[in-house]
């Protein structure tokens, strides 16, 4: 059982993650989109401030320029808030980074409806979609600030081209630790069960792990498992818990279109159609609140996911029932 | 890769150049004449005189990166490679085909050796021009960063996104040219979307800027030299051009930005250029 260790913003993941790879690359470099303390770009930048490029604002230009070092022998590392790294510059993304296949890795700050009181314009909630869709990209959504740390590792040490990393800015659980191994492309099973299945990425796998711990209470036996890379996703572990459960919720702080959810549903109409239900935002735009009840409004909670297991759960039964 | 100065050479590589531009373009059926043969002298100039590059090596650590930003005059950069030696000239007649390392704009994992970057979608190659020029100078290269462009693409903003960080990172290792054509596919810049003052603001960006004939091998050479010499910071040189320059019938037609002749106007073409030579 995965037990809180501390709440800590996954964004400081990220940080840790980066200053460690600079320690160990003299090749990594990082450029600067004028908010580098709120992405946590801050703890490179003090190591090793010759190899931090400061661009302003302006996005577009960072992500060409991170093209053009990566040309010339670097692994660059370009972060901004999600709406912006993902949106703002996909076509920059698409054609100098992509196309190209260069090592460039993409931190997605603030993703999902969590960054709370600034609202719809600042809440990514369609970054995944974005990448996920473009060719050559690595697109990974780790659960917390250790695993995004480990994730940020991975995205130079296991990935040769174009990586995408999506985090929060909030404090949340911190349940996983250094020794969890983190293998891109790998779903991880965090809690076994034979009833329903829900697939997570992100923060809400915490929110999962204790929907399924609440439900064990109730006699639903609910399998977890991480998905903390949205592509390449991992078929084998997705079709597997469809064919043992026959259930799937996904959750996510994204909207339902073209996130994790749509990646799941494309594994199992490919290999073993079953019934998925989406746990995320519904065609929608965020709005301003406090992170928590933003969550809960939305339906992003430990309880709503719960509630939709049960009832998914029940529909199961009756379905099963002779007549 | 040895330099030519003799600037008879340099035109009748020139010639060559445009006659398979035009010869490729026929055969693709489609594809950009007009910026292809108005950059001719220019990538001549770069190619045989310019660039400090190795076409048997073409990945050389210490060869000067040339990036291409409007990839639509791809026809005039592979028939520049070819004549330069990095490939079979012959090839240049796969232009836009099914399987052909010559993609419509360039595409690097098609295998086709020189090429930098692929690209083609405007505005960008200027930025990746200066992520280079830093990688360049963090590890003190003696490689310069040369970016083409054109000017209609000019009105894309990351341009200037890009241009501010240019001279804000003083990177005097880069050498930005301007196809100063003055026309765009719908028609005279003027009309579609003003660009001027461009010398006032590039200036006001903190560029040098040179101005050049775009035809005049002699002078673009000159002109590329200063840029070179230049140290303080990021040149831009604005080479006026002819859109369609050579085929006196077509020059300055802004219909050919992005039309291919037709086969039976090839020789017609040919003929033009060699009596405008």
């Amino acid at each position: 059982m995965f037990t809180l260790k501390q709440l800590k913003p996954t964004r400081y993941g990220f940080g840790e993650g980066l200053k460690a790879l600079g320690e160990k690359y003299p090749n990594v470099v990082a450029l600067g989109a004028d908010i580098t303390s709120s992405v946590s770009v801050n703890f490179f930048k003090e190591a090793f401030p010759n190899r931090f490029f400061s661009f302003g604002i302006a996005e577009q230009n960072i992500m060409g320029a991170a093209a053009g070092f990566a040309l010339g022998g670097k692994i660059p590392f370009a972060t901004t808030y999600a709406v912006f790294s993902a949106l703002r510059a996909t076509d920059q993304v698409r054609i100098s980074i992509c196309y190209n296949n260069l090592p460039v890795k993409i931190g997605g700050a603030h993703a999902g409806i969590s960054v709370g009181p600034d609202g719809a314009t600042h809440q990514a909630l369609e970054d995944i979609a974005i990448m996920r869709v473009l060719p050559n990209m690595t697109v990974l959504s780790p659960c917390d600030a250790t695993q995004t740390k480990l994730a940020t590792i991975a995205s130079v040490e296991q990935v040769n081209g174009p990586a995408y990393i999506r985090f929060g800015r909030e404090a949340v659980p911190d349940f996983t630790t250094e020794d969890f191994p983190f293998e891109v492309g790998k779903g991880q099973l965090l809690k076994e069960g034979k009833d329903v299945t829900i697939i997570a990425t992100g923060h809400l796998v915490w929110e999962a792990l204790q929907a399924a711990y609440q439900l064990e209470k109730q006699n639903i036996d609910v399998r977890v498992i991480n998905i903390h890379t949205i592509k390449p996703i991992d078929e084998d572990i997705i079709i597997k818990a469809a064919k043992e459960t026959g259930l799937i919720v996904t959750a996510e702080e994204h909207q339902i279109y073209g996130g994790l959810g749509s990646a799941v549903a494309e594994v199992l109409v490919k290999e073993n159609p079953v019934k998925v239900k989406m746990i995320g935002m519904n065609d929608q735009f965020g709005e301003s609140g406090k992170p928590e009840e933003l969550m809960q409004k939305y339906g992003l909670t430990s309880g709503h996911i719960a509630e939709i297991v049960i009832e998914i759960n029940k529909q199961k039964r009756n379905n099963e029932r002779p007549d | 890769m040895p330099v030519i100065n003799n600037i008879q050479e340099l035109k009748k590589i020139s010639l060559e150049i445009r006659k398979d531009v035009v010869r490729s373009l026929a055969e693709a059926g489609s594809g950009h004449l007009g910026g292809s043969l108005g950059l001719t002298d220019i990538f001549t100039c770069l190619y045989f005189n310019i660039l400090n590059h190795k076409p048997d090596m073409p990945n050389w650590d210490y060869r000067d990166r040339l990036i291409l930003s409007i990839g639509h005059v791809a026809p005039v950069f592979y028939a520049a490679l070819a004549h330069s030696g990095y490939f079979n000239p012959k090839e240049l007649m796969t232009l836009r085909k099914l399987g052909s390392r010559l993609q419509g704009h360039p595409g690097k994992e098609h295998g086709l050796p020189g090429i930098e970057l692929s690209a083609g979608s405007l505005g960008q190659g200027l930025s990746v021009a200066v992520g280079l020029a830093l990688a360049g100078k963090m590890d003190k290269k003696s490689w310069n960063v040369f970016s083409i462009h054109g000017d209609g693409e000019l009105q894309e903003g990351a341009i200037w996104e890009a241009a501010m960080s240019a001279s804000h990172h003083q990177l005097n290792n880069l050498v930005a040219l301007i196809d100063r054509n003055y026309v765009q596919i719908d028609g005279k810049n003027s009309d579609v979307m003003e660009i001027e003052p461009l010398k006032d603001k590039f200036e006001s960006f903190g560029w040098k800027v040179l101005l050049c004939n775009g035809h005049h091998h002699k002078e673009i050479i000159a002109t590329y030299k200063k840029a070179i010499e230049w140290k303080k910071g990021p040149v831009v040189i604005m080479a006026k051009t002819h859109m369609g320059k050579g085929v006196k019938s077509i020059e300055d037609d802004y219909h050919w930005h992005g039309k291919a002749p037709k086969p039976e106007q090839v020789d017609a073409f040919i003929k033009e250029l060699e009596q405008n030579q």
